[in-house]
């Protein structure tokens, strides 16, 4: 059978993910008033980060939905 | 004077035999303990030098008595060594992972140093142990290394071959001091701490006096600590270990009771070593040495570190008293008697203080305590000159009176309202009274519960515990926002009757009600002199209040088509509160239940007091018309006419003809599987889903027929009263009372264990109709067949073994997870943060930011919410 390759991104129960550019996650750490090592982590080896060819360190954000509240946002380190 | 130290740090780490010697003060030799006039024995285990138990005498070694000697180190030297088997596991390390005959570690140089790069040192020691092992021929100087086997619980050998040489802890301990310092320390040890040798005791440290005390019976008969008998076995075997050595018996006996050396020490460490058994009092109860004194519940740790009896409690048995504030606890005069709460004297208050010390009886200072901190007792003797000498700042102790503070807590305490604080009433009797209904929160009843009560003493205590964990401020839980401290059970059914339609009281009783809850004004009567039930509960509620909702009747109204327009509804389905006036409509669990209309909008309104304040009142008030009106269930009521049971007694048949059919077509093969299922599977289905389809006609036949009774007259259907007004029971309670029983289930299937292919020897085998599997079609007031009962404790007993299990293991998780989550809190930002790190958790708390307090499970109470700000807005003009 001959099979377009699919992205698991593309997949509706896998929230929407993004790496963030430099100045968008200094805008996160200073906006939430955190580090970096305080952030909700991620691992490298996860299948989202994979997909997205992200490095240790880069931070991702989420857009996830949420029975109560539609969408929220979330932003994860990779470790 | 107290010179303060600062704990810099602590480190655990193995004693060195010189230590162990160091810190002894004497050397034990002999195992007696006293000898025949009762004086300890000169190098015994009760050496007066290790410290002293015997109030008077003095310690050796400190010259202090026993209260202030901390108790000294002996030693035992050990004729022969044996392994500390409480570090067994490194000590097979240290064999796998070194060389016998050069003492190094068997890696070259290279990998050593790979290793130590590529692993932090806690992980070093697994890595070379687990690799270790394999490798035969020792790089460094090239010996063939033997397998080394070691046998569980101590004991090791070398396998050349065919044959298996035992390995002494002497030779091991010779092994071990070839190590070099350098490859102690690739293996993760620091080798000025820790030498590998060290695990191989050649010197026992004793422990103090101090820590195994003796006893002395009733009888004057000294009985020892268990650690000194174990103490004394080592000492005794190492003696003739010694002797039979000096006195050069053969090498089996001395080897034999080397054997039996280290079962001695070992089992003074742990007597719960797994595969030693354990050493025994004469008595034949197993020994509780030091492992034993710190482990698990009853351990040094949990039981006496962890968890600390306190002052200034109590507990007893708990009983209910609809006559105090749910704010309130009743105390025992007994209990407050004995507990004192201190009152600081201050120039303002020091007339009312000495009124308690020139008393003699209850309400009376016991002590009181001068600035300078000591403490006087008050006596009839000493009264005048203690009135004499009081002034302010001095402190006087006096007895628990009303409106004292006190914490009041149920175990298990699974939330924070677990535990919360109430005024103090002191009443007569020797129970712990609690208002019914502020129950819920502590999950409490009056089958011989316990309760525990804690009396407040400080002054910021009090003030913390009445403006934050008072009752009132906790009535809302904080999980869902529901209000745990109001109506249920049997204060619904009162409400419920008390304001339903028909409900009209003489003016003797509608005085006797309001009088109870302090209120000497009658509600104008009628046109035919009489009181209806509505306009006694409207006087509790606000003036100005307004609010309109549907009740719990009006699901079933609808049901049965008995209305279209709520509004006009005449049939009690709607309330309809005007000007603090309740015009229709009945009061039921949605009005003043858990998640009732008119109480969240009294707290969110008018605040926690007159919150406290109505759920006080409408306590007293359903309890007296609940007595005054009557409420019974009674057999009658569960009839049902002839007519109906005829049509209930079809349906089932059909429901029952239905599944054997079914049974049928599976027999002949020509049963359609439902997708995914077995033609086993699918025929359980299909057998239950027509015998549950039965019973739903079933239930609406009877739902309507007594919901038709119960608008005749409430009087005749009072089962279904506690139904619609939410106080207890469900509308399957009544269909298994009424109708019929119906299927049984064990697990979520018809029961089918028990005899094979069959469940009881009634049946023939194979047997899979609706009857042999648990089908019931008698009802209880019918009464059940021997088989039906039989059927149906199969399931009941299946439920309450689960109950058990699954609220351990349930609870277990619970705890854990909220012991993970104790220091997770909102940031005002409205992050989730741990409070330790400031580290994130969640950028909005539960995705909305909602405080599950101030919404009601989940949702904002929008209506409410708009009352109150018409309320602000009404004041502020």
């Amino acid at each position: 059978m001959a099979s377009k390759k699919r992205s698991i991104l593309d997949h509706v129960f896998v929230p929407k993910a993004r790496i963030l550019s430099k100045e968008e996650v200094e805008e996160v750490l200073r906006k939430y008033r955190v580090s970096k090592e305080n952030l909700p982590k991620i691992l490298e080896t996860d299948p989202v980060v994979v997909e997205l060819g992200a490095k240790k360190g880069d931070v991702i954000e989420f857009i996830r939905n949420s029975p109560v509240a539609g969408k929220s946002i979330y932003y994860r380190v990779v470790i | 004077m107290v010179r303060k130290k600062t704990i810099g740090a602590i480190e655990f780490g193995i004693l060195s035999p010189d230590m162990i010697r160091k810190m002894s003060t004497v050397e034990v030799t002999v195992p007696e303990t006293y000898d025949a006039d009762g004086f300890p024995v000169e190098g015994g285990l009760m050496d007066p030098r290790m410290g002293v138990v015997d109030p008077g005498l003095r310690c050796k070694t400190c010259g202090q008595k026993m209260n202030k000697c901390p108790g000294h180190f002996g030693r035992i030297e050990l004729v022969r060594p044996v392994i500390h088997t409480e570090y067994i596991k490194y000590v097979e390390g240290f064999l796998q992972a070194t060389c016998a005959k050069c003492g190094r570690l068997v890696f070259s140089d290279e990998t050593i140093e790979k290793v130590k790069k590529k692993y932090p040192p806690k992980m070093r020691f697994k890595y070379f142990v687990k690799k270790g092992a394999e490798v035969r021929k020792c790089p460094h100087c090239g010996y063939e290394r033997p397998k080394i086997k070691f046998e569980k619980p101590y004991n090791f050998f070398e396998i050349t071959g065919e044959e298996e040489k035992k390995i002494w802890p002497t030779e091991i301990r010779e092994r071990f001091e070839r190590i070099p310092d350098k490859d102690v320390e690739a293996m993760g040890f620091n080798p000025n701490k820790f030498r590998p040798e060290w695990l191989i005791l050649t010197v026992l440290p004793v422990p103090p006096v101090t820590i195994r005390p003796s006893i002395i019976l009733e009888t004057g008969e000294r009985a020892e600590d268990d650690l000194t008998h174990k103490l004394a076995d080592i000492v005794y075997t190492n003696q003739r270990l010694k002797e039979n050595i000096d006195a050069g018996a053969p090498q089996l006996i001395i080897e034999d009771l080397w054997d039996l050396l280290q079962y001695h020490v070992t089992t003074f460490f742990n007597n719960e070593a797994p595969g030693v058994p354990p050493s025994r009092h004469r008595s034949g109860r197993p020994l509780k040495t030091l492992v034993q004194r710190l482990k698990g519940k009853e351990g040094r740790f949990r039981y006496n570190l962890s968890g600390k009896r306190v002052n200034f409690a109590g507990r007893t048995v708990i009983s209910p008293d609809i006559k105090i504030s749910v704010g309130e606890v009743g105390v025992p005069q007994i209990m407050a008697e004995e507990i004192t709460v201190p009152v600081h004297v201050t120039e303002w208050n020091i007339d009312e203080v000495k009124e308690y010390i020139k008393r003699d009886e209850y309400p009376r200072a016991l002590y009181i305590i001068r600035p300078n901190g000591t403490r006087k007792r008050i006596t009839p003797d000493n009264r005048e000159d203690i009135l004499e000498e009081l002034a302010p700042g001095y402190i006087v102790e006096r007895q628990v009176v009303d409106g004292d503070i006190a914490l009041f807590n149920r175990q298990p305490s699974l939330h924070r309202v677990s535990l919360m604080a109430h005024r103090v009433r002191v009443l007569p009797g020797r129970t712990l009274r609690i208002n019914p209904l502020a129950n819920k929160p502590y999950n409490a009843d009056f089958d011989g519960d316990e309760m525990n009560i804690h009396f407040v003493q400080t002054k910021d205590a009090q003030t913390e515990s009445r403006e934050l964990v008072a009752v009132k401020y906790n009535m809302i839980s904080p999980r869902h926002g529901r209000i745990l401290v109001t109506a249920d059970e049997d204060a619904l059914t009162g409400m419920f009757l008390l304001t339903w339609k028909d409900t009209k009281l003489t003016k003797e009783q509608a005085a006797e009600l309001l009088y109870a809850i302090g209120i000497t004004e009658l509600p104008e009567p009628d046109e035919d002199g009489l009181i209806s039930g509505k306009k006694i509960f409207s006087m509790l509620l606000p003036k100005d209040m307004n609010i309109e909702f549907p009740t719990k009747l009006c699901e079933y109204a609808k049901k049965f088509g008995y209305c279209e327009d709520c509004r006009n509804c005449d049939l009690e389905t709607y309330v309809v509160i005007k000007d603090g006036e309740l015009l229709k409509g009945v009061i039921d669990e949605e009005a003043i239940g858990t998640k009732g209309k008119i109480i969240h909008y009294i707290y969110r309104v008018y605040g926690p007091e007159e919150a406290e304040r109505f759920v006080n009142r409408i306590g007293i008030l359903s309890t007296m018309a609940i007595k005054m009106l009557g409420f019974t269930i009674s057999y009658e009521e569960l009839k049902i006419d002839e007519e109906t049971k005829k049509k209930i007694e079809q349906i089932i048949e059909e429901g029952e003809k239905k599944a054997l059919e079914y049974i049928e077509l599976y027999k002949k093969g020509k049963l359609e599987p439902i997708p995914g299922f077995s033609e086993e599977e699918s025929l359980e289905l299909y057998i239950i889903q027509s015998l549950e389809e039965a019973r739903k006609k079933v239930t609406a036949i009877v739902v309507k027929e007594k919901f038709e009774d119960f608008l005749k007259n409430p009087a005749t259907a009072q089962g279904f009263v506690m139904i619609i007004s939410g106080a207890r029971g469900k509308v399957s309670n009544i269909i298994n009372l009424v109708a019929f029983q119906g299927q049984a289930y064990v697990r979520e299937k018809r029961p089918h264990r028990g005899f094979m292919g069959r469940v009881t020897a009634h049946f023939k085998p194979g047997d899979i109709s609706p009857r042999a599997r648990g089908f019931v079609k008698r009802s209880l007031r019918e009464g059940l067949g021997m088989l039906d009962i039989f059927f149906w404790g199969m399931g009941g007993r299946i439920g309450e073994v689960d109950k058990g299990v699954s609220t351990q293991i349930s609870g277990y998780y619970y705890r854990r997870l909220s012991n993970a989550l104790m220091d997770v809190i909102v940031f005002p930002d409205g992050t989730l943060r741990e409070v330790t790190n400031d580290a994130l958790i969640a950028y909005r708390f539960g995705d909305d930011g909602m405080n599950p307090m101030a919404a009601l499970d989940g949702k904002l109470p929008l209506d409410i919410l708009y009352a109150k700000m018409k309320k602000l807005k009404g004041e502020k003009k």
